[in-house]
C-alpha cells in the first residue's frame, strides 16, 4: 500500500511525520487545555451552588 | 518638551545611567567576532556591514528598557501622562534622549570599529550615513516596545523577542547600503527606504507608544 | 440576524456549541481524504521526485499561517474600536494555531527543497519570510502570558498586533530585496510558469480547504475554552470578595 517513495522518501516521510505529530500535538493541548478549564469551572459553579442554596 | 529631553539625557549619562554601556558592549561586539569567524581579511571584509548593523541593534537594545521604567517605578510616569504636553510629546523626547545617548555614539564609534573589522575603505561613509539615518528608528521602535512591557517587572528578554523582528527592515536596507554603496552598485533603493521607515516610524509610533502607557498606567 | 451577536460571550457558546459537530467532523473527513489522496493517490513528479506529494502539507500551512495572522489582525481591531471580548480571546485562542502553521511550513518547506538545493534549509526569501513571520507569533503569545490582567493583554497585544502586521509586511519586502544578492536558481515554487497539472491540483484544493476547517474546528474549541476561563477568573475575584 505504501507508493514507493523513491530516493527522497526520508524528506517525505519525514514531512508527513512532522506535520502530523505537530498538528496532532496542537490538538492535544487544547483539547487538554479545554478539558482542565470545564472541569474547573464546573466544579466552581457546583461550589458556588451550594453556598447559595446553603445561604438562602 | 526640551527640559524632559534633557532630563533623561543628564540621567543617561550619570554614573549608572549605562551611556557607555551600548559603546562598551559595541566594541566588545567588534572583538568577539573575529575571535569567533576566524582573523581572515576577506571574510571580515565580507560581514563587517552586518557585524556592525547587528552590533548597534543590540547595543540598543540594552538601555531601551531604562527609557520608561525607571519613570514608571517612581511614578513620574504618571505625571508625565497627566502633563500639558501630550504623551506623544514625552514618548518622542524621550526616545530622542535615547538615540542622543545610543545611537549617535554608536554612529560615531562605528568607523573606527570598521577598522578592526576590515570595512572596505569605500564603506565607511555609507556606514556612517546608515546608521545615521537608521540608529534613530531603533530608538523609536525600542521606544513602543519598552512602552508595552512597561508595566512587567522583568520585562528585558521579553522586549527584545518583541523589538527585534521590528528591527528587521532597518537591518537589512542598513546593512544593504553599506555593502552596495561600498560595492559602488546603486544605493538608491536601501537609501530612500531605510531613510522612508526612520520617518514613518518617528512620525507615527510615538502615537502607538502613547497608547500602549495609557494602557499600561489603567 | 447580524454578525454582530456572535460577539455576545454567551450567544457564542450556544452557536459555537451547534456548529462544533459540523466543523471538527467536516475538518477530520477533508483532513484524512486530502492527505491520503495526495500521499498515496498521487504521482511523482518528473522533476520533484516523491516531493511533491509535500506540497499538499506545504502550501496549505503556509497559507494558514498568513491567514490566520490577518484574521488575528481583524480581530485585535474589532477589538480596540468596539470591545467584543470574544473577538480579542479569538485572537489569543488563533495564535498557537497559527504559529503550529508557520513551523509546519519552515519545516515541509525546507524539506521540500532539500533535492533542489542539497541542504535542509537555504535563506530563500519565502522560507525567510516564514522565519520572522514565526518570530512575531512568538512574541506575540509571549506577551499575552506576561500580562495578567486580561483586558490590559487583550489591549496590548492588539496594539503589538497592528504595529507587527506593519512592520512584518515591510520585512516582506525587505527580505526580497536582501535575497537578491543570491545567485541562486530557483526559489520555492511549484513549477515556473506552468500550470499545476489537475492530478496535483484537486487533492491540494482539498488539502486547503481541510486545513481551513481545521483551524476553524480547534479555534472553536479554544475560544469557548478562553471564555470559560474568564469566566473563572470573574468567579474567582467574586469568591475573593467574600
Amino acid at each position: 500500500m505504501m507508493p514507493d517513495l523513491g530516493k527522497y522518501w526520508l524528506e517525505v516521510s519525514a514531512s508527513y511525520g512532522v506535520s502530523l505529530a505537530i498538528l496532532g500535538g496542537l490538538v492535544l493541548l487544547i483539547l487538554r487545555r479545554s478539558r482542565q478549564v470545564r472541569l474547573q469551572l464546573a466544579e466552581m459553579e457546583a461550589r458556588r451552588t451550594r453556598r447559595e442554596a446553603a445561604d438562602g | 518638551m526640551i527640559a524632559l529631553f534633557l532630563r533623561d539625557l543628564r540621567l543617561a549619562i550619570r554614573a549608572g545611567g549605562g551611556f557607555g554601556l551600548g559603546l562598551g558592549f559595541f566594541l566588545i561586539l567588534a572583538v568577539l567576532v573575529p575571535l569567533g569567524v576566524g582573523p581572515e581579511p576577506q571574510v571580515l571584509a565580507l560581514i563587517a556591514p552586518g557585524i556592525l548593523w547587528v552590533g548597534a541593534l543590540l547595543a540598543c537594545l540594552l538601555s531601551l528598557d531604562r527609557i520608561l521604567a525607571l519613570d514608571w517605578e517612581d511614578g513620574s510616569l504618571d505625571l508625565l501622562a497627566t502633563a500639558p504636553i501630550p504623551l506623544e510629546g514625552v514618548v518622542a523626547a524621550k526616545a530622542a534622549a535615547h538615540w542622543v545617548t545610543t545611537g549617535l555614539p554608536l554612529t560615531l564609534a562605528a568607523p573606527l570599529l570598521g577598522v578592526l573589522l576590515n570595512l572596505p575603505a569605500g564603506a565607511y561613509g555609507w556606514l556612517t550615513l546608515s546608521l545615521a539615518l537608521g540608529t534613530p528608528a531603533l530608538s523609536v521602535i525600542g521606544t513602543f516596545g519598552a512602552a508595552l512591557t512597561v508595566g512587567l517587572r522583568r520585562g528585558g528578554l521579553l522586549l527584545s523577542l518583541l523589538v527585534l523582528p521590528l528591527y528587521v527592515p532597518t537591518l537589512i536596507y542598513g546593512a544593504e547600503l553599506v555593502k552596495r554603496g561600498a560595492a559602488d552598485l546603486s544605493t538608491a533603493t536601501p537609501l530612500a527606504l531605510l531613510a522612508g521607515i526612520t520617518l514613518g516610524a518617528v512620525a507615527l509610533l510615538p502615537f502607538a507608544s502613547a497608547a500602549a502607557i495609557r494602557i499600561n498606567l489603567r | 440576524m447580524s454578525l454582530w451577536e456572535y460577539a455576545n460571550p454567551k450567544k457564542f457558546m450556544e452557536t459555537s456549541a451547534r456548529i462544533m459537530p459540523w466543523a471538527v467532523g467536516l475538518a477530520s473527513v477533508t483532513m484524512v481524504t486530502g492527505l491520503v489522496w495526495g500521499f498515496f493517490f498521487t504521482p511523482d513528479d518528473f522533476r520533484q521526485g516523491s516531493t511533491v506529494k509535500i506540497v499538499f502539507i506545504h502550501v496549505p500551512s503556509a497559507m494558514m499561517a498568513i491567514n490566520i495572522w490577518i484574521m488575528m489582525l481583524i480581530t485585535s481591531l474589532i477589538w480596540l474600536i468596539r470591545r467584543h471580548h470574544v473577538s480579542a480571546l479569538a485572537a489569543k485562542a488563533a495564535a498557537p494555531i497559527g504559529l503550529a502553521m508557520t513551523v509546519i511550513a519552515l519545516i515541509t518547506g525546507g524539506l521540500w527543497g532539500q533535492p533542489m538545493w542539497g541542504t535542509w534549509w537555504v535563506w530563500d526569501p519565502r522560507l525567510t519570510s516564514f522565519l520572522i513571520l514565526c518570530l512575531f507569533y512568538i512574541g506575540y503569545i509571549a506577551l499575552w502570558q506576561a500580562i495578567e490582567d486580561p483586558d490590559t493583554a487583550a489591549d496590548l497585544t492588539a496594539v503589538l498586533c497592528l504595529v507587527g502586521s506593519v512592520f512584518a509586511l515591510m520585512s516582506r519586502y525587505a527580505v526580497f530585496f536582501w535575497s537578491q544578492g543570491l545567485h541562486q536558481g530557483p526559489s520555492l515554487s511549484l513549477q515556473t510558469g506552468e500550470r499545476m497539472s489537475h492530478v496535483f491540483r484537486y487533492p491540494l484544493y482539498l488539502c486547503m480547504v481541510a486545513f481551513g476547517l481545521f483551524f476553524l474546528a480547534l479555534l472553536l474549541i479554544a475560544v469557548r475554552t478562553e471564555i470559560r476561563a474568564r469566566r473563572i477568573k470573574a468567579l474567582e475575584a467574586r469568591e475573593r470578595m467574600g
